[in-house]
């Protein structure tokens, strides 16, 4: 791997010959990848290929039949969702997740409180805790004027945001997000990954992606790695990843592969 | 032994056939139209009310008087359940799921008295059955041969009902409406007839059920809501949407009752409730159900911001306690005893609300809790002596108690199924009361539970009940703007992302349970203590129903909500029984009424009314939904 020079430090996250089946089919078949701090690797391949289910392997929603992931050295496989979180890893979701019944400031302020320890507690304000440092998180991402507006009439590219602010919330090693600009209009893409990367360079949190819009892969990722039928078939730079004849294949279509994107 | 041991699964066989007709009607119809019908017990009631009277008109000792009468009855409960259909359930399709469970309340309701107004108060006894009147001796027991009927006839329903949905085209709509609603929308099938049709067919399984129990038991007023909690249970077990669920579950269930009359004849459904338990916890959606696809509230419209009272919304709710702590200066006794039962039943709604609205789960068997916490404070001061305090102490632990055991397994699940397992354990809780006589005194319930001399004049007792209950209240209040009902209301807007962000979604539903089950004891005891004495009644349905109602009435998105919705529950209930002897009726109309006009509640749609009033003076305000205070 190529990462593998960088002499620094252990990658944040290491993916080890996870693998997973539903009935005979092999979804995610024994894919093996690394992601370091701060930068941001994007997992591409077409539809069917098995981003999905990799991804929620990673993120506690499926068990790995096999293999192994680590965070910082520690293993995580088959934590649940909340336990993967408080090992250091935020999310977002592909149809943004957030609470309705919320203002943008108090979904920060749950994800802070969570992360306090505090959700069981029956005392004081919610309103009043975290205040300062849920309207950090939201200068952060570009929503400090919209903090007290109900999340569930938010723009959905502004909603978008709010998530990144909330996966923000406990520190993460690791964000995951699941196309992140799915049903965005491209200059509103260009901005939140733009403002994706900036995060990831200067906190050193790690990224791993999912995308299908080349534009956002080749312009935002410091590396790319490519599934296919549930394998890794390509793993390097935006450049090399596009050169690559079996990329191409996949996506270009070489008669033995399906329908890509 | 072996005599005893044939003869209760022979006993178990022939129930479980009555039990399988309405439970599998009750499933197919929820298959296409995500309805589950309350009323169907009542269907099943109507269906041996109706035989009856044909039977007896047709001639009982003629073999096609008997048994067209049983048919004709069936099919005529399938025309009533066309009209309950085309009037009410047509309407309310795209209402919130709880919304139509409790209109199909309200059509029980109407029909529980329009069987009174037809049939009159007393039993039926219906003949024997052309044919079947002679014992079959097996293994030297006689053994009814309608029992062996009964027994068959099981079998063979199923058998049909496979024929039907894989033989036949509208089998297949209905099965393929069953998986995807939309789908078949798209395929160009008439749906409004589809679901017609299905109401239809349910219905005369159900009255057929009903039909055929004529020479086995008594036709009663009682069978509509003894029937329905049993189908859910059945349902439940069996799998939604699974004929065949169905009837394994209803046999399962049918011989327990059988064995357990044995081996525990004072708890009979305590040995229900554990096989039941056991079944939920190895598979949450039955034997042969299948998880719902998406999320079970996806659906339904996001949830609005709740925000902290306002300043207006703290001075009325001022103005309101100072009222009625006034009132004694001024109200006469029988005044002061309405208020004090009024100010008892806002803080049952407000446990109710507490995890129903920022919960999002709703109950249908809340009774258990409050009656519990009434049976608490009862059988303390019987067997151990205690006085009101610490009986009154003592009584929401019990409760609470109980919400800790049945909580358990009710947050494993969601919507339809919670609310269906919520009702089953207070049928548990209330069989149990009416069951253990030696305990409980069963029907005749215990009496002399009386307050401390101190308590004892109304207005004393009225202060002691406004007291707890505001501080109560308040506490409930405060909890849902603390972090705890904040990690609720996150875990009801959106599970997967609280998960998410480290909230374990089912502790907190859990610890919501507990809370609202304990509050509701606080009520339970004070109402025990009111009225002097606890009978079973406390947690059966109608009181389990009536809490929704204050909650729905006053509108679940709302934090004052339940407070409002208990005073205009018991106004209208109060008018309603001095009208008219028939007030069920009444009520029942009303509910489906509220149903169809008012979804959001009464606060609710003032507050959607004020929000539209204030947007056309002022546009495009900066927050849109504003739906609660």
């Amino acid at each position: 791997m190529s990462a593998a020079a960088a002499p620094q430090a252990q990658p944040v996250l290491v993916v080890e010959g996870i693998a997973k089946s539903f009935g005979g089919v092999k979804a995610v078949d024994g894919v093996s990848f690394a992601v370091q701090a701060g930068t941001m690797l994007a997992l591409i391949g077409p539809n069917g290929a098995g981003k999905t289910t990799c991804f929620n392997m990673l993120n506690g929603q499926l068990r790995p039949d096999k293999g192994e992931v680590r965070l910082a050295g520690e293993p995580i496989t088959g934590l649940r969702p909340r336990h993967v979180w408080r090992k250091g890893v935020g999310r977002t979701f592909q149809i943004t997740a957030t609470f309705t019944s919320m203002t943008v400031r108090e979904n920060v302020q749950m994800a802070l409180i969570s992360h306090a320890g505090v959700s069981f507690s029956p005392f004081g304000r919610a309103r009043d805790r975290h205040r300062e440092e849920a309207d950090r998180l939201l200068a952060r991402v570009g929503m400090a004027e919209q903090a007290d507006r109900a999340c569930g009439v938010l723009a959905y590219g502004d909603l978008k945001r709010v998530e990144l602010a909330i996966a923000l919330a406990n520190r993460p090693k690791l964000l995951l997000m699941d196309e992140p600009t799915a049903g965005m209009a491209p200059r509103e893409r260009i901005a939140l990954m733009a403002l994706t990367a900036e995060i990831a360079a200067a906190t050193g949190i790690a990224v791993l992606f999912t995308e299908h819009d080349m534009d956002v892969v080749f312009t935002h990722s410091d590396s790319v790695i490519v599934l296919d039928r549930g394998r890794l078939i390509a793993h390097g730079t935006a450049e090399e990843v596009r050169r690559d004849p079996n990329v191409r294949a996949v996506y270009l279509g070489s008669g033995a592969t399906s329908g890509g994107h | 032994m072996f005599d005893l041991i044939l003869t209760q699964t022979l006993n178990g066989l022939a129930s479980a056939s009555s039990l399988f007709l309405v439970a599998s009607g009750l499933s197919i119809i929820f298959g296409v139209t995500r309805i589950v019908n309350f009323a169907h017990g009542s269907l099943y009631m109507l269906g041996a009310y109706i035989a009856w009277t044909l039977v007896g008109r047709f001639g009982p000792a003629d073999a096609l008087g008997f048994w067209g009468g049983v048919v004709l009855a069936a099919l005529l409960v399938g025309l009533i359940g066309v009209a309950i259909e085309l009037l009410i359930l047509r309407r309310i399709y795209q209402a919130p799921e709880l919304f139509q469970l409790l209109a199909t309340f309200g059509v029980v309701l109407m029909l529980q008295d329009l069987t009174l107004a037809s049939w009159g108060a007393e039993d039926k006894l219906g003949p024997r059955a052309p044919g079947f009147k002679s014992f079959l001796i097996i293994a030297g027991n006689r053994f009814p041969t309608y029992e062996l009927f009964l027994i068959a006839v099981g079998p063979i329903v199923l058998l049909l009902l496979w024929f039907l949905f894989q033989k036949t085209r509208w089998g297949t709509l209905v099965r393929a409406a069953t998986q995807d609603r939309e789908m078949v929308g798209a395929l160009g099938v008439n749906q409004r007839l589809l679901f017609t049709s299905v109401f239809a067919f349910g219905s005369v399984l159900a009255g057929l059920g009903g039909a055929l129990q004529l020479p086995r038991e008594a036709v009663n007023l009682h069978m509509d809501l003894s029937m329905i909690s049993e189908a859910f249970v059945v349902v439940v077990v069996g799998g939604l949407g699974s004929v065949t669920g169905a009837y394994l579950a209803a046999v399962l269930i049918g011989i327990l009752h059988a064995f357990g009359i044995l081996i525990f004849p004072k708890i009979t459904l305590v040995l229900v409730f554990l096989v039941m338990a056991v079944v939920l916890v190895v598979k949450p959606y039955g034997l042969m159900g299948r998880a719902p696809v998406g999320q079970a509230r996806g659906h339904g419209p996001a949830e609005p911001l709740l925000l902290p009272a306002d300043g207006l919304t703290r001075l009325a709710g001022a103005i309101g306690l100072v009222l009625l702590a006034l009132a004694p200066l001024v109200a006469p006794d029988h005044i002061l005893l309405t208020l004090t039962e009024l100010v008892i039943f806002a803080l049952f709604a407000a446990s109710l609300h507490f995890m129903m609205g920022p919960g999002g789960m709703a109950s249908f068997g809340h009774a258990a809790y409050f009656g519990l916490g009434a049976y608490g404070a009862a059988l303390a001061v019987r067997w151990l002596g205690a006085p009101m305090e610490p009986a009154l102490l003592f009584a929401p632990f019990l409760a609470g108690l109980a919400g800790v055991v049945f909580g358990w397994f009710c947050v494993r699940l969601s919507g339809v199924y919670l609310a269906m397992l919520t009702l089953a354990f207070a049928q548990i809780a209330w069989a149990t009361a009416f069951q253990w006589v030696e305990l409980t005194g069963g029907d005749n319930g215990i009496l002399g539970v009386w307050p401390s001399a101190w308590a004892v004049p109304k207005t004393s007792y009225y202060y002691l009940t406004l007291m707890i209950c505001t501080l109560s209240v308040l506490a409930l209040r405060y909890s849902i703007f603390s972090p705890l009902g904040y990690a609720l209301r996150a875990a009801r807007d959106n599970p997967l992302r609280a998960e998410a962000i480290g909230i374990d979604v089912m502790r907190v539903q859990w610890i919501a349970f507990i809370v609202a089950a304990f509050a509701a004891g606080i009520a339970g005891a004070l109402f025990a203590f009111f009225k002097g004495s606890v009978f079973p009644t406390y947690m059966a349905i109608p009181r389990s129903v009536d809490a929704l109602l204050m909650v729905l009435l006053g509108g679940v998105q709302t934090v004052s909500g339940p407070i409002v919705g208990a005073f205009a529950f018991a106004g209208l209930h109060e008018q309603l029984m001095k009208a008219t002897m028939y007030w069920r009726f009444g009520l029942g109309l009303s509910i489906v009424l509220l149903v169809i006009l008012f979804p959001r509640g009464l606060v609710g749609a003032s507050l959607m009314g004020l929000e539209r009033w204030r947007r056309r003076r002022r546009p495009a305000p900066g927050l849109a939904v504003e739906a609660a205070r």
